[in-house]
């Protein structure tokens, strides 16, 4: 019921938020704030709630009894942190959205809760119907923040993001039709919930088309070369609350999906494709680390690590053994808070001087100390510095990798040098060498207020709590990935290593 | 021999019939405008009316050529319920018409007997008398503001072509029908399926001609040409008609006549319809693409929802079970609702003087008018299948008859015809929300316009609701599908 509730208070509180708009502009973003804090607290005793049982929190009701359609919603360790997360980081990104944001601010806040609400829906929905509802439902505010608040480019990012993830979206839809048919043809009666689902048997060649389609709908949202063109492209043009939430937690719906969906449903054909997509994500670490270090608007660069760091998400996946699972959990949690941290630096930048160009910045340490400090302190945790979060997500994630592909492990470990040059690249382009001010007017470059410095250092604590105590993770989500392990079958870990 | 109790299942359609009498005569005594539409409307409800209290009756075959069971009843209703909000869209429409207005509601009760017969016939003889009393109406509708000097801008252009073009069609099913008549020496539906000599080529060459000309009637490609053309020449309410009740219609007959005729059993007949829906889905979202008047890009983008209908109505060949007439029934549901809407919204901010049919007349409308942009979109974000609306409950249904089947390329078909649809349709979306540069004097409504609101609101609501929370019409569309 907890889930219900944390879902429609969400959806409520966006209503809310557009209806305040007509008392007085200055309501909306106190209503969106007031109602987030609340769903973050009515989702912190989620965290101590390990029942023992899979799941810890479950609801169930009839939706379309007509294809044994359910309004199905449960938790366990796994959907129960990226809940926690995404309300951590959509508050977050109401705070940096507070300032930035002062055209139209009821619909934003009503579209940024939506996309919230949708994420949250994505994570706990056990139903694949209900799944996919959520799935498509959090694009659409998306799109609408990327349409109006956005920067020069909008319209192009905001329609290619839509159509790149509905096209991949519609072939999810197909696979979990087939699976919902051929459960039908095997059990005499329709069925979308994922536990029956587990138990479909296809045959090889349609199980692999099958996972396929679920497959590029996860990993274009993840994504991975060669599905990630819409990303740069988005998260430059989005506002920053905006990048917050697609790099934060949009992009993990992709990698929870591959994790709860696209591997236990589809084992064997997921162990026989798993060198292709172990491939491609070493593809998508080596590539998007070079492509990232080419770039001169801060905010591409920043969309094409995040690729990058997806790549260590997708490798961990894929590799399908504890520690590798445990790795990509880590990464998600860890890139969720650096990137969004990341995002907002880049974005306060663009606020306050207009431009995300790098060659047009330099010798910022002086004129912003603070901010250049939380730069560089999320620089190095971007690149995986030992003791913050990151470093634990990729180490493990490539320790398990280890155990399943050593040839690729060892290509993926070269990412971490490629991030080392491009995170410390650009705390010199922007924080080094001469101070001018041709490109813009530097009394509007002004250091961090103390609003923003609450939230850095709220994401700073959280990136050191995970770098120094990750035990408290793991513990949650071990349950979890355990559990989907031995659904994937005990064998699936000892084919994968080829 | 007829018995007067034999009349009773028909009373919905001679509801329909007398309208079409009391409006002509009335007429006839005293021109009055209210007076006339009201009238019409006060006809469709009762008829409406009418249908719902026979629903539970038990379904009758009233002469060879009507079958009045649940499916009509469902479709009748639809059917007037569309009419009815047609006319309401047309009040305000015509409001300040330089010219006789009243006989346009006569033209439109009279489409919609020949509507009403569409949908209840299962034998050739009254699908032709029921779409040539559609069609010559509709002429009339399309041509409507002839005399009026501002009015569209080429009414009588496309109610000439629509004119010759259907005329051929018809020509083509007639013909079709002679063949079909030579083989088996009958034309009722059901005497077809009895392996009554519908075995050789004649039979293919027959199946193909009617089929041909429902497919012109339907605009799907490569019958298409006539579509774009005759939706812009046309006054927008003659257009939401064309294209919800002249489509719909058309649907049922086309659906009762492969269901009976089992015209798949040929492969011939099954090639040509995948190659047809196939078309119909690249051709319609491809050539929407580059429209910049929002009466062609909703043509095209019919074009491609008769394409998607298709699928699922090929899906009857490869699925067992009704799973097929469900989804068919339910995405025309789905389809008449959000195109209504979407047209009803053109239809409100215009009149017969001056109509806003440019997509960049609607630049900003999100900022000037929220409710009325904030239904558009959700009418094209149905179009588009995107969840919560109504459409996307239609293409889940669609994909599954089609999973069912195993038409891979045909899906394939239909999920490259919604990405490129996405496009079109966002791009509406997207100058909505771009602030205008200058004030666009849309006409500012008056008190004739409450109701449209109303209906464009009362759609809105059933487009969301049958989004979310499809599960009662799905039942009843499953226990009437099952009739067929």
């Amino acid at each position: 019921m907890i889930l219900v509730v944390l879902i429609s208070l969400m959806f409520l509180g966006g209503v809310l938020a557009w209806l305040s708009e007509n008392l007085d502009p200055r309501f909306p973003r106190l209503v969106a704030l007031t109602s987030v804090i609340l769903i973050l607290l009515i989702s912190l005793p989620l965290l101590g709630a390990d029942t023992g049982s899979i799941w810890w929190a479950e609801f169930n009701a009839s939706w379309l009894p007509r294809f044994g359609i359910s309004f199905h919603f449960a938790a366990d360790g796994l959907s129960v942190l990226m809940i926690v997360l995404t309300v951590f980081l959509g508050l977050m990104a109401i705070g940096s959205a507070w300032d930035e944001i002062t055209e139209r601010p009821g619909f934003f806040y009503f579209n940024l809760l939506w996309t919230l609400a949708g994420v949250l829906g994505v994570f706990t929905a056990l139903d694949l119907f209900l799944f996919f509802f959520f799935w498509e439902v959090m694009l659409i505010p998306m799109y609408f923040i990327i349409a109006i608040w956005g920067h020069e480019n909008k319209n192009y990012a905001a329609m290619k993001f839509f159509i790149f993830t509905q096209v991949t979206g519609m072939m999810m839809l197909v696979s979990i039709l087939v699976l919902a048919f051929f459960h039908s043809q095997q059990y005499g009666f329709y069925s979308f919930d994922y536990v029956d689902l587990l138990n479909v048997e296809l045959e090889p060649v349609l199980a692999m088309w099958v996972m396929l389609g679920f497959f590029i709908g996860f990993s274009t949202k993840l994504p991975t070369v060669p599905f990630h063109s819409w990303l740069p492209d988005a998260h430059s043009q989005a506002p920053t609350a905006g990048s917050v939430i697609l790099a934060g937690v949009l992009l993990k719906t992709g990698a929870y999906g591959l994790i709860r969906f696209a591997v236990p449903l589809f084992p064997e054909a997921s162990a026989t494709f798993a060198p292709i997509a172990m491939t491609l994500a070493v593809v998508s670490i080596l590539y998007c680390a070079k492509v990232a270090f080419a770039q001169d608007d801060i905010k591409r660069l920043i969309a094409y690590t995040s690729v990058s760091h997806m790549g260590f998400v997708m490798l961990g996946v894929y590799a399908w053994n504890e520690q590798a699972l445990q790795g990509a959990v880590m990464t998600m949690l860890a890139h969720g808070l650096s990137a969004a941290a990341l995002f907002m630096l880049a974005g306060g930048l663009q606020h306050r001087i207009h431009t995300r160009n790098m060659s047009e910045m330099g010798g910022f340490w002086k004129a912003v100390p603070r901010m250049a400090v939380v730069a560089l302190f999320f620089s190095i945790a971007a690149l995986g510095m030992p003791g913050l979060g990151n470093f634990i997500g990729e180490f493990l994630a490539l320790l398990g990798a280890f155990q399943a592909n050593i040839p690729l492990t060892v290509l993926a470990a070269l990412g971490l040098i490629f991030a080392s040059v491009y995170s410390l690249w650009v705390i010199q382009k922007v924080f080094h060498g001469e101070f001018s001010t041709t490109a813009f007017d530097a009394t509007k470059l002004v250091d961090l207020n103390r609003r923003e410095m609450v939230y850095f250092a709220a994401m700073m604590l959280g990136l050191i709590w995970m770098g120094m105590y990750p035990q408290s993770f793991l513990d949650m989500s071990a349950g979890s990935l355990q559990n989907m392990m031995t659904h994937a079958g005990e064998g699936l870990a000892a084919l994968v290593r080829n | 021999m007829m018995s007067l109790g034999d009349l009773i299942p028909l009373i919905p359609l001679l509801l329909v019939t007398g309208t079409a009498v009391i409006v002509m005569l009335m007429i006839g005594i005293r021109r009055n405008y209210v007076l006339t539409a009201a009238l019409s409307m006060v006809g469709f409800l009762a008829t409406i009316i009418a249908a719902l209290l026979q629903f539970n009756a038990p379904a009758a075959q009233i002469t060879p050529l009507l079958i009045i069971d649940q499916y009509t009843l469902f479709f009748t209703i639809v059917v007037c319920a569309l009419a009815l909000c047609i006319s309401i869209f047309s009040f305000p429409y015509l409001f300040n018409l330089n010219d006789s207005r009243e006989e346009y509601y006569l033209l439109l009760v009279v489409a919609t007997i020949g509507a009403v017969v569409m949908v209840s016939s299962n034998h050739f003889v009254s699908v032709i008398l029921g779409l040539e009393t559609l069609s010559m109406a509709l002429y009339g509708m399309v041509a409507y503001p002839l005399h009026s000097k501002e009015s569209a801008k080429y009414p009588l252009e496309a109610s000439v072509k629509y004119l010759v073009l259907s005329a051929v069609a018809s020509g083509f099913i007639l013909f079709g029908m002679a063949l079909v008549y030579a083989q088996t020496g009958t034309l009722a539906f059901a005497s077809l399926s009895d392996g009554s000599g519908l075995s050789d080529g004649i039979s293919i060459v027959a199946l193909l001609l009617i089929s041909a000309g429902m497919a012109f009637k339907l605009s799907l490609a490569p019958f298409h040409i006539w579509t774009p053309d005759v939706y812009e020449g046309s006054p927008l309410p003659a257009t939401a008609y064309l294209a919800t009740v002249g489509k719909a219609a058309m649907f049922v007959i086309l659906l009762r006549y492969f269901a009976s005729a089992e015209a798949f059993e040929f492969e011939a007949v099954l090639t040509v319809f995948e190659l047809i829906a196939v078309l119909s889905i690249i051709a319609g979202n491809l050539l929407a693409l580059m429209q910049e008047n929002l009466k062609r890009i909703l043509a095209y983008s019919s074009i491609a929802h008769m394409g998607y209908l298709l699928i699922a109505l090929i899906a009857a060949y490869g699925a067992d079970g009704s799973l097929s007439i469900e989804a068919v029934t339910f995405y025309l549901l789905a389809y008449v609702v959000m195109s209504l809407g979407a047209f009803g919204v053109a239809s409100v901010v215009s009149s017969s003087e001056k109509e806003f049919d440019v997509v960049a007349d609607y630049r900003g409308l999100f900022w000037r008018a929220p409710w009325l942009a904030a239904i558009f979109t959700a009418m094209l974000l149905s179009l588009a299948g995107i969840p919560l609306t109504i459409g996307f409950i239609g293409k889940f249904y669609i994909f599954l008859a089609g999973v069912e089947a195993e038409m891979w390329y045909l899906l394939a078909a239909l999920i490259i015809g919604s990405g490129i649809g996405l496009y079109y349709y966002l791009r509406i979306v997207y100058r909505m929300l771009t602030p205008a540069s200058e004030e666009i004097p849309f006409r500012v409504a008056g008190i004739e316009s409450l109701s449209s609101y109303a209906v464009l609101a009362l759609l809105v609501v059933i487009l969301l609701v049958l989004g979310v929370y499809p599960a009662p019409v799905m039942t009843l569309i499953e226990t009437i599908s099952a009739l067929i």
